[in-house]
């Protein structure tokens, strides 16, 4: 019976970390062997993501 | 579950939200329940989501969960990642879901409740939701290309030059509008004025956190940054009943337009991690969970509506945006019903997140859904208000008069009683010095806000809830406003990188600073001129973007028709060019009446003359009479950028004609520009996590 809000909190808790942009870096070194540290891998997201149009009016 | 039976419930979703409408287009009463409106809301969406979406996606884009995304087929790591189609939503919502959808509803309801309620949710499920979809299908089939590109390959370099030139224009028009939404709402309010400014050195200090101290982690940063924006709204209360810091903080409107405009300069040419990227992230958990919370609070606390149904101002006499409700209403609510822009973001980088052309449903026409719930909101919000209470809020002094007196008087005459002492004591409970004349929809919003979360969790902190109403507003605002500055900036360089190719440099800091300052200044005049207007500035500016918005979504539907057509889907050509065409025609007329209504408030250039006839009589005097050769300079200038917008449109719209019948004659047009056909089954199997 407790497994279903414990469940919920943590696909939550993921689903958070993923829009926020929170597991940004262990998704890229999952994927890759990390050619970038956490830093440069932050700004390098920063710059691709406010190179075009994301946010509306 | 058998098919009967899932129809049948369908059946009764369709008929619960139909009811729910009916009941709310003919109830008659003094009041009505905001719960009539959820209701409505909710059934009309989902019964459109799963009959109208689902035959477009299964009959009109022929969508296939077989056909590899870009996401699946490119998937760099970076802007290519196939992602869970909620998470997708999740990006999408928060990158189309801005001020537009709270102010535009909130300005409609001087038409009463009924024609904002029938447009949002028709103009969402038939034309901005489709909008997002199809755009959203048609870009992920071309690797997540932009509307401008698709334009080009599609309808060929005029289309492709004229979505361009016309993208860069509402750019200038969307910043200056959302400044001057932020400009009145902090105007002589230093509790207002401290909580927004004190965003930017909180959003500098999480910027430098989530750089330097903890990299990337960004949710313990923005968390910081929500406790910290917290601590100001309350700080601000002490503050401005300090008598040394609160007059620190006291503005008027014209002071505050020139730090907006150096703000929005500044931040432009800061690095993005310093302070558009906090701010971004702060902004978005606020604006979200403000959303959430007032859904919460309307459920819970079920207010009563006492806007009527429909106001006299249907007429075209309106304190709050002149213009009858055919064609106003279509341009003063976009956002929230049809907003164009959205197929800016559905045409960039939600495109390349789609891992399933199966979820182009749910992310496209779900989260315009979404959207347009939130104008629902809002617009109950400020028909909760008293009439009398929203109209001595909206209006502007040049309109109501000056003095609490005589605008409460004038207010009365037209049917909405309203006393001083009234205002004078709202104004007292919302911790401000004065409400009135506080136009362009967010102090209106605020106090609706604010009144529904008392209603809902007590009645003590009427002041705080709505600092953090207006904090809430301002935050994503001021987002707006550095984003959109940097995104002009960088088409400002792609324009004058034709002409001298240094200039087009993005890298380079000094093209950077001269484009941003260009840029800056574009939007910057017609915030300030915007800001002295004795009208209040919303009533010029807000139909001008609402014309621009639309003729943008007009021009994507255009360049989405002309692809079914070429698609060899004729004969479905409607989905799309049937709200084109209602566009269009709706804005092209609304266009017209800006221009050629003999009435100075409507029309622009008969509100240039009036006031150059003021000023040769001489009966202008004081701050009217310094400021009148601008607003006529400026009323000839929004005149002509009227007639450019709608060259524009009809340029985009004749070439969709063009193309279309050549292709259907059998005639030579531009080709398909769709990646080709690549089978899920051949690719590596994704893990559905989300990079972004």
């Amino acid at each position: 019976m407790m497994a279903g809000p414990a469940q919920f909190l943590r696909t939550a808790w993921t689903v958070l970390r993923e829009v926020s942009g929170d597991a940004a870096y262990e998704n890229y070194a999952a994927r890759d062997q990390p050619l970038l540290d956490r830093e440069a891998f932050y700004l390098s997201e920063l710059e691709r993501r406010w190179s075009g149009v994301n946010r509306c009016c | 579950m058998p098919k009967l039976a899932q129809n049948l419930i369908w059946i009764v979703i369709g008929v619960f939200g139909a009811a729910c409408l009916g009941g709310i287009a003919l109830h008659r009463g003094e009041t009505i329940n905001a719960l009539w409106f959820i209701a409505a809301a909710f059934g009309i969406y989902a019964v459109a989501y799963r009959l109208y979406a689902g035959w477009i996606v299964t009959r009109v884009l022929v969508a296939d969960p077989s056909r590899a995304t870009p996401a699946l087929r490119i998937n760099d790591g970076r802007d290519y990642v196939p992602t869970h189609r909620w998470i997708t939503f999740g990006h999408h919502f928060a990158a189309i879901a801005g001020a537009g959808p709270l102010v535009g509803p909130t300005l409609a309801a001087q038409f009463g409740y009924l024609p904002g309620t029938l447009w949002l949710l028709t103009g969402a499920v038939i034309g901005g939701c489709v909008q997002d979809m199809v755009v959203l299908w048609a870009s992920t089939r071309r690797d997540g290309r932009t509307l401008g590109q698709m334009a080009r390959d599609e309808l060929g370099p005029v289309a492709g030059g004229a979505a361009l030139v016309g993208t860069l224009l509402i750019m200038v028009l969307i910043v200056a509008v959302l400044g001057l939404v932020v400009v009145n709402a902090m105007k002589h309010s230093p509790w207002g004025t401290f909580t927004v400014a004190m965003t930017i050195p909180i959003a500098i200090l999480v910027g430098i956190y989530m750089r330097s101290i903890r990299p990337g982690r960004v949710l313990e940063g923005s968390l910081i940054g929500l406790a910290l924006l917290l601590l100001a709204t309350v700080g601000g209360g002490w503050v401005a009943h300090d008598p040394v810091l609160g007059p620190m903080f006291n503005f008027d409107g014209p002071a505050l337009a020139l730090m907006v405009i150096g703000y929005g300069f500044f931040a432009a040419i800061m690095p993005v991690w310093l302070l558009l990227a906090p701010r971004d992230y702060i902004s978005t958990f606020i604006k979200i969970g403000a959303i959430l919370l007032l859904a919460f609070a309307v459920v819970i606390l079920r207010p009563e509506l006492h806007m009527p149904a429909l106001t006299q101002f249907t007429d075209g006499t309106g304190p709050v945006v002149a213009g009858g409700l055919y064609p106003f209403l279509f341009i003063t609510i976009a956002c929230g019903a049809v907003s164009g822009f959205h197929a800016l973001i559905s045409a960039g980088t939600t495109p390349k997140l789609i891992m399933s052309e199966k979820d182009l449903r749910l992310v496209g026409y779900g989260s315009m859904a979404m959207e347009s719930f939130v104008g629902v909101m809002a617009l109950i919000a400020a028909c909760v208000l008293d009439p009398g209470v929203y109209f001595a809020i909206n209006s502007s002094a040049g309109i109501v008069g000056a003095t609490l007196e005589t605008a409460t008087a004038t207010i009365t005459s037209w049917g909405f009683p309203v006393t001083a002492e009234h205002m004078q004591e709202l104004a007292t409970a919302m911790g401000e010095t004065t409400l009135l004349a506080r136009t362009g929809g967010a102090p209106s919003l605020a106090v609706g806000m604010a009144q529904i979360f008392a209603g809902a969790f007590g009645q003590n902190l009427l002041a705080l809830w709505y600092h953090f109403a207006i904090m809430f507003e301002a935050l994503f605002i001021l987002t707006a406003v550095d984003a959109g500055t940097r995104v002009g900036r960088f088409m400002l360089q792609d324009l004058l990188g034709n002409i001298w190719r240094p200039l087009g440099d993005t890298k380079a800091r000094g093209p950077a600073i001269v484009c941003s300052a260009l840029f800056v200044a574009s939007w910057g005049y017609f915030l300030y001129i915007g800001v002295i207007d004795p009208y209040g500035g919303i009533n010029i500016l807000w139909p001008l973007f609402g014309i621009s918005n639309q003729m943008l979504a007009a021009m994507a539907l255009a360049i989405a028709t002309t692809i079914i057509v070429k698609k060899g889907k004729a004969a479905y050509a409607w989905v799309t060019g049937l709200p084109m065409a209602f566009l269009a025609v709706t804005t092209t007329y609304a266009a017209w009446l800006k221009l050629f209504d003999p009435n100075p408030r409507i029309g622009f250039l008969a509100g240039a003359n009036a006031l150059e006839g003021k000023l040769a009589a001489g009966s202008l005097s004081g701050k009217a009479l310094e400021s009148a050769p601008q607003l006529i300079f400026n009323q000839r200038l929004d005149a002509g950028l009227t007639v450019f917008f709608i060259i524009v449109l009809w340029v985009m719209i004749i070439e969709m004609a063009r193309i279309s019948l050549r292709h259907v004659q059998g005639q030579t047009v531009p080709a398909l520009s769709e990646a080709p056909y690549v089978d899920v089954a051949s690719l590596p199997q994704p893990t559905g996590a989300g990079g972004h």
